[in-house]
This record gives C-alpha cells, structure tokens and sequence, in this order.
C-alpha cells in the first residue's frame, strides 16, 4: 500500500503520523569514551546485552575497566599472550605504513591496510589454534603473519613475484594464503568465504570427535554482511549439526564502520551486527574491536565453546577504518575526518603498550627496539623481495585444471611465440 | 562542442535523463555521496537528492532485485555494478528474473532498466577487477547488450539505453575511461567531442572504426570496447606490410548489427574477429559462426579470432594474457597472406 492511499488500522490518530520520519535504531558506534563494559558473555543465544553492548577489559588509556581478580592478571590474560599480539600488532603496523609508501611510489601496484585494527585481527587470531581454519577477508593478512607466513612470502604476494606461493603472481596484493598456516587464500570478493567457512566447519566436525575439534573462523567485513552469502551462512550455521553438535564456527566480522564510502547505517538497520545473530539462533557477541585483550578473551572462550559443541557464534568486533579503503581510495570526499582522528586517538596498539607499560611488563626502550627490529627485518626483506623475478609465462596457464589439458597446452604455446 | 572522456560522457548522459525524467533512478554501491569509485555518478545525489540517487547496502543481487521491483513499478532505474566481475551475486535476479520479466508475464510485467558496469583488464585488478563476461549475458535471451567504445558512444548509448523498453546492459571499457592509450587523453580522438543535452546513438548498429584505404589486401577486423583502440593499432602496425584494415566497433553484442558484418565481410572475404574475454564460448566466437552462416562462399580465409587466453585473469602476468596490438598484428596478416 502507497503512503497516500494507507489509512491507519488503528483509531489512535497518532499512530499514522511517524510515517514522514521513523528514527531508527543505529549500528554505529558512536561511544568514543569507551570506559564500561557488560560482563563476560556466557555464549548463550538470545543474550541481549552480550549482542548490543561492547565486552571491554581495557579503556583507551589502557587502564584495567573491571580488574577481576580471580582471573589471571585481573584481565584474563597471560603476559606472554599480552606481549606476543604486542609483537605483531606492531610489525602490522610498521609493514602496513611502509606499503603504503611504496604504493604512493609506484613500487607495488595496490594495498589494503589494516591500521587501527590491529586487534582486532591479531587478537582474533591469537584466540585460535594454529590447526584452526581462518577463511579471512581483505583485512586479516595480519593473521597469517602472526601464524608464522613468512614476510618474504607476504611481500611476494604483494610483488607478485615467482617466490609468490600464495597465488603465482595471480592476484591483486593482500591476497594472501597458505595451506600450512590453515589460513584459505582470499579472494576479492565479497563474502562467498562465509558459507565456505561454515562447509569448513562441518567437514571439521565430521572428521574430529567433540570436545577436540579444530574450529574454523570465517571473517568478514560490515559492508559485506549486506550481502546475502553472509546470510546464507548464518541460515546454514544455525541449522547445520552433524552428529548432533553445533558446527566448531565462528563468523568474525570486523565492523570498521565503511565499506568504501559507505557508512555500517547504511548497511543495515539493526541496533547491531552481533544481533543478528539471535534470529538465525546463533550466539551473538560484541566485542570492542581496539582492545586486543577483549577480542582474545571472546575469540578464546568462542572458540572454547564451539570446539566442544557448542551453538556457533557471531562476533562483532567494533572497530574504525581510520585510513583509506585501499591505496585507491580518498575518504575526506565522503567521510568527517574529524571524526576519523578521533577514532584514530583510540588506537589499540597504544591501549596495549599503555597497559603493558602500566603492569610493569614494557619499558618505552623496549617499545622502540620492537618497532625498529621490525623496520630494520622489513628493510632487509624488501631489498630481497624487489630482487626477485615475475612469475613465469607457464604459470598462468597452470592450476587452472588439475593437468594442462590439450587446448591450455596449445594456447600456452601461442602465448610463447608472442612472447 | 565539449570534449569529455568516458566517465565524463556517462555523468552527463545521467544528468540530462535525470533532469528530463523523475522517474529515472540512479542506484549502487558508492554511487551517491561518493560518485562512484570510477566517478561517474559524481554529483548527482547533489542535484537529485538521496532518493533518487541511492547509496545501496553491499549488495548485488539487492541492487538488481529492487531495481527489478522498481522497473516493474514504473521507474526507470540506472543500477551500476561497481565491476562487472561483481555482478555475479545478481546473476540470478539477472538472469532468470530481468532476461524473462516481460516474457514471462506475457508482456504485464516487464522490468526496463539499465545496468551499467565496467568491465576488462588493463588496470592491475587481477581477477576481480579485469573480467570481461559479456557474453555471459548475451546467451541470455531477453537482455540487450551493449559495449561503447569512446565518449560520445557511452553518452548516446546509455541515453538509448535509458529511452529503450527492455533491460539494458551498459559494459563499459573501464581501462579506457581516462584516455584509450596511456598518456593521450580523449580530446584527440574520434569519439572524444560530446554534444551537450539529449542525442541518442542507436542500439543495434556497429560503427566503421577505420575505413578501408584502397591500398593492400582488404581485411575485416571485428571488435568492441577497449579493444577497438588495440585493434586500431594492430592495423597501423601492419599497413606498410599490404594489409588493409576495415575496422568495425560492433558497440552492440545483442542484437548484433549482422548487416555491417556481412556487408563487410563479403567485401573482403578475410575476416579477424578480437575480443578481450577468454577464448572458449566468448563473443567472438558467435561472430565467427555468424560469418560462416552468412559470407561463407564470399570467405578467402579461415576466419581468425584473437582472444585471451583460457584461464582466469593473471595480476602479475596481465600484459601476457591480453591480445595486444602485435596479437591482433599476427592474424591480419596471417588472414592477408592466406591464398
Ligand atoms: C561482491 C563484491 N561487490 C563489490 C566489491 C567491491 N568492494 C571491495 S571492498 C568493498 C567494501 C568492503 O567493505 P567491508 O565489507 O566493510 O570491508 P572493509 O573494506 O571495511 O574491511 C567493496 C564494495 C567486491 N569486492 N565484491
Ligand atoms: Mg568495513
């Protein structure tokens, strides 16, 4: 029924009347002090809190919100696990803004930073085993370097050169993969990895015995959840239980806030992307995206709670996109970038250092000696990597099929003599 | 008149059908506040407000299905796919809903509109950003499919797009947007004058690209998109060498102007058919089926196709899978030279 035509089906005149301008429940993440947070989840569905407000271990300035001391260090997280996202928050950091500049020089061809979600992707990934499965979107390279992909291998892949042994020089930068890390190739396109993951998962549960499965994280971003591949998975996840178990699954999706140019509300209406969840009978969590020991307390007990059986969960991980979209992008033509710095002045790696430094357990010494071994080791890796040559005319004719069949054999001839 | 390239010529075209009509709709992703990530809807959401210029949700089959709803409805909507190797999440509402709306209701229902995406290599996008799957939507009875080749084809194209009663196709040759060659812009060339205000450039007829000279062994050269400016350098590359080129810029794939073709391909009897799409099922493949239904006792050659090659399309090794200009070289004279 047209606007003009309805006539209210109620006698309460007052009821017709919001038609000319509904406010609307807002995913975005406007809460910049970023000081409270819910209790722990409990990982149970239809837990509304969990699924609505960010669960948070440190503020900002790296103070502790609600020292618990029954847990360990009153946060629920180890020293070494502390120290150790510390490590590669950092190296992503270092490697990412030196991408950047190299792209600006022309040297690499694109890139697609994760700065300012650092945690929420190293710590995503620290919360796993390393025989779990991560199917991972444009964001999460870092994973795969934290999982032990060597950055000769990463720079390959952005080089496109023959050490390239994620894609042959197939693909764009950042499309990183590797079979030992158990970390799927990505590809450009928009959340087809989230039913995969889900395939992953259940091929997991078939083949390993409850309570010791290996989990699969299938990740995503917040623009992508619009499409429907992201729904289709959480449809299947939800119905999917071979032998009688949830699947060992969880969605991630690392909520930025734009996809490009556009903003999460436009991408969707809902309080919140972990809401979701509820409807398709999922576990639904929120978690705040810059506090790395957050997201790895979440990811931990998710993947806990999966790997036992129990419902899969879907976690948002509030975040911003402080940079651009990818080295071809330029934000100020659609975006406040006032409200970028803001974001940007609540970096996770410096919530991270502040609490290391707080417990004792980092001297700004030792915080300079990281970054500059980490610039000092990507120096040496880079002048290795531009050394190396493209990838041979052969391998793009190979890996299409299993063998070269006839017709590649033939045309991969023809493409010798144009030589 | 102005000189424009193509993102410019687009932009135009949609402000001149938005102003002449409050039906049309612009829909996309990043279309609206942003103007697209090739630019080509840049201010029209300034001009015709956010209603009718609509940042969607990430998601094709969203864009295309409302789109369907809202044709249906009466508007004339003017969906962008950001890159046509991103339409496949649509491919379905595509497809099986647009290609047969009216068809299947016969005639109540039909869904005109227009898709515009870009498409073809040349760009470092690798896979995902270099596709060109025109032919893919051909073999789609009930889409019109057409392919510009320069500014003042795009403008007059999508202008006949947007007028035409059926689901329209727009592909556009993205890595010519800017210039059809690195470093000349489009102000030098054949195409690159756009007329202000409404014109149409009539959907179903090819161009003639290059004239035939008169001297050295006439030969038809068939093509469409980015490639016509491959091709128009292939023909430079072989004209000292007695081969003569007819190029012909076919700027629709569906329905296909067979006149030009057999026109042509009588009078030469040697044919090379080009296209940037992998070899196998790819467009000019029908091309060539067409020559041998309708010119083939006029044919003094086996009919040439030059083609990328069947296998997804490489980042680091672009330059080795797109026919270049020496490729298409090759088969002119190899197509002159037979007796
Ligand atoms: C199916 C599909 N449609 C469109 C695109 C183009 N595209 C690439 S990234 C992107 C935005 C992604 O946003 P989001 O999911 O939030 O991830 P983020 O980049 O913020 O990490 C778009 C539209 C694509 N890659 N795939
Ligand atoms: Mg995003």
């Amino acid at each position: 029924m047209t606007e003009q035509t309805s006539t209210p089906h109620t006698s309460t005149p007052n009821t017709s009347t919001p038609h000319t301008s509904t406010p609307r429940p807002s995913p975005r993440y406007d809460d910049l002090t970023q000081d409270q947070s819910p209790a722990f989840p409990l990982f149970q569905v239809g837990e509304r809190t969990a699924m609505l407000e960010c669960f948070r271990v440190l503020r900002p300035d790296g103070a502790v919100i609600a020292p618990d001391a029954a847990l360990e260090n009153s946060t629920g997280v180890s020293h070494a696990d502390a120290k150790a996202m510390l490590r590669s928050m950092v190296r992503q950091r270092v490697i990412d803004e030196r991408m950047l500049g190299l792209q600006r020089q022309g040297r690499i061809g694109f890139y697609g930073a994760a700065t300012g979600q650092e945690a929420g992707t190293i710590a995503a990934g620290h919360g796993l085993q390393l025989r779990d499965w991560v199917h991972p979107a444009l964001r999460e390279g870092g994973i795969a370097l934290h999982r032990g992909y060597p950055l000769k291998t990463y720079l390959a892949q952005i080089f496109g050169s023959a050490d390239d042994t994620s894609t042959k020089g197939r693909q764009m930068p950042c499309h990183y993969g590797s079979k030992e890390l158990n970390f799927v190739t990505l590809s450009s396109v928009m959340a087809t990895q989230m039913p995969q993951a889900v395939g992953t998962a259940y091929a997991m549960a078939l083949r390993h015995t409850a309570p010791d499965r290996p989990v699969t994280l299938g990740a995503i971003g917040d623009g992508a959840t619009s499409e429907g591949d992201f729904h289709v998975a959480l449809t299947f996840a939800g119905v999917m239980r071979p032998r009688g178990l949830g699947l060992p699954l969880i969605l991630y999706v690392q909520n930025n806030q734009w996809a490009i140019s556009t903003p999460i509300e436009r991408q969707s209406a809902a309080a919140s992307l972990a809401l979701k969840a509820e409807s398709y009978g999922l576990v639904g969590v929120r978690v705040d995206g810059n506090d790395a020991l957050a997201v790895l307390r979440v990811v931990r007990a998710a993947a806990e709670h999966v790997r036992t059986g129990g419902i899969p969960v879907l976690i948002e991980a509030v975040t911003y996109r402080v940079g651009a979209h990818t080295t071809s992008d330029d934000p100020s033509r659609y975006r406040d970038e006032g409200l970028t710095k803001r974001w940007a002045g609540l970096d996770p790696i410096e919530r991270l250092t502040h609490y290391l430094m707080a417990q004792g357990q980092l001297t700004a010494d030792e915080l300079a000696e990281l970054k500059s071994a980490c610039e000092t080791e990507l120096k040496q890796a880079l002048i290795e990597a531009e050394q190396v040559p493209p990838v041979a005319l052969r391998t793009l004719f190979e890996d299409v099929f299993a063998e070269l069949p006839p017709h590649l054999q033939e045309q991969l001839a023809q493409a010798e003599r144009a030589g | 008149m102005p000189s424009m390239n193509i993102i410019q010529a687009i932009n135009d075209a949609l402000f001149c059908a938005m102003r002449r009509d409050d039906k049309v709709v612009v829909l996309g992703e990043d279309v609206g506040k942003f103007g697209g990530v090739f630019r080509a809807t840049v201010g029209l959401q300034e001009e015709f407000g956010d209603d009718r210029v609509i940042d969607t949700p990430l998601a094709e089959a969203g864009i295309i299905g409302t789109a369907i709803g809202m044709a249906m409805y009466g508007l004339k909507p003017v969906a962008e796919i950001q890159f046509s190797d991103f339409i496949f999440p649509a491919y379905d509402q595509i497809v099986n809903e647009l290609a047969k709306a009216r068809y299947r209701s016969a005639g109540e229902f039909p869904a005109s509109m227009v898709i515009r995406t870009p498409f073809g290599g040349g760009i470092r996008g690798g896979h995902y950003h270099s596709q060109s799957p025109e032919a893919v939507f051909c073999h789609q009875a009930g889409l019109v499919v057409v392919a510009p080749s320069n500014p003042y084809d795009a403008k007059g194209l999508l202008l006949s797009a947007i007028e035409r009663d059926d689901p329209v196709m727009v592909f556009e040759p993205k890595r010519i947007y800017r210039g059809p060659d690195h470093g000349t812009n489009w102000s030098a060339q054949k195409g690159g004058e756009v007329p202000e205000g409404w014109y149409t450039v009539p959907i179903g007829k090819a161009a003639i690209a290059r004239e035939l000279t008169g001297r050295g062994t006439p030969v038809t050269l068939i093509t469409y998109g980015a490639m016509v400016y491959t091709c128009l350098k292939a023909a430079e590359l072989v004209v000292n060498e007695g081969v003569d080129v007819e190029l012909i810029d076919l700027r629709s794939l569906v329905p296909l102007d067979l006149d030009a073709i057999v026109a042509s391909g009588r009078k030469t009897g040697r044919i090379v058919v080009a296209n940037e799409a992998p070899r196998t099922c790819g467009f000019a493949g029908e091309i060539v089926a067409q020559v041998a239904e309708h010119c083939f006792d006029w044919l003094q050659a086996p009919v040439q196709r030059v083609t990328g090659w069947d296998t997804p399309f490489p980042y680091t090794l672009e330059a080795a899978y797109l026919p270049d200009a020496a490729r298409v070289a090759e088969a002119l004279r190899k197509t002159a030279r037979f007796n």
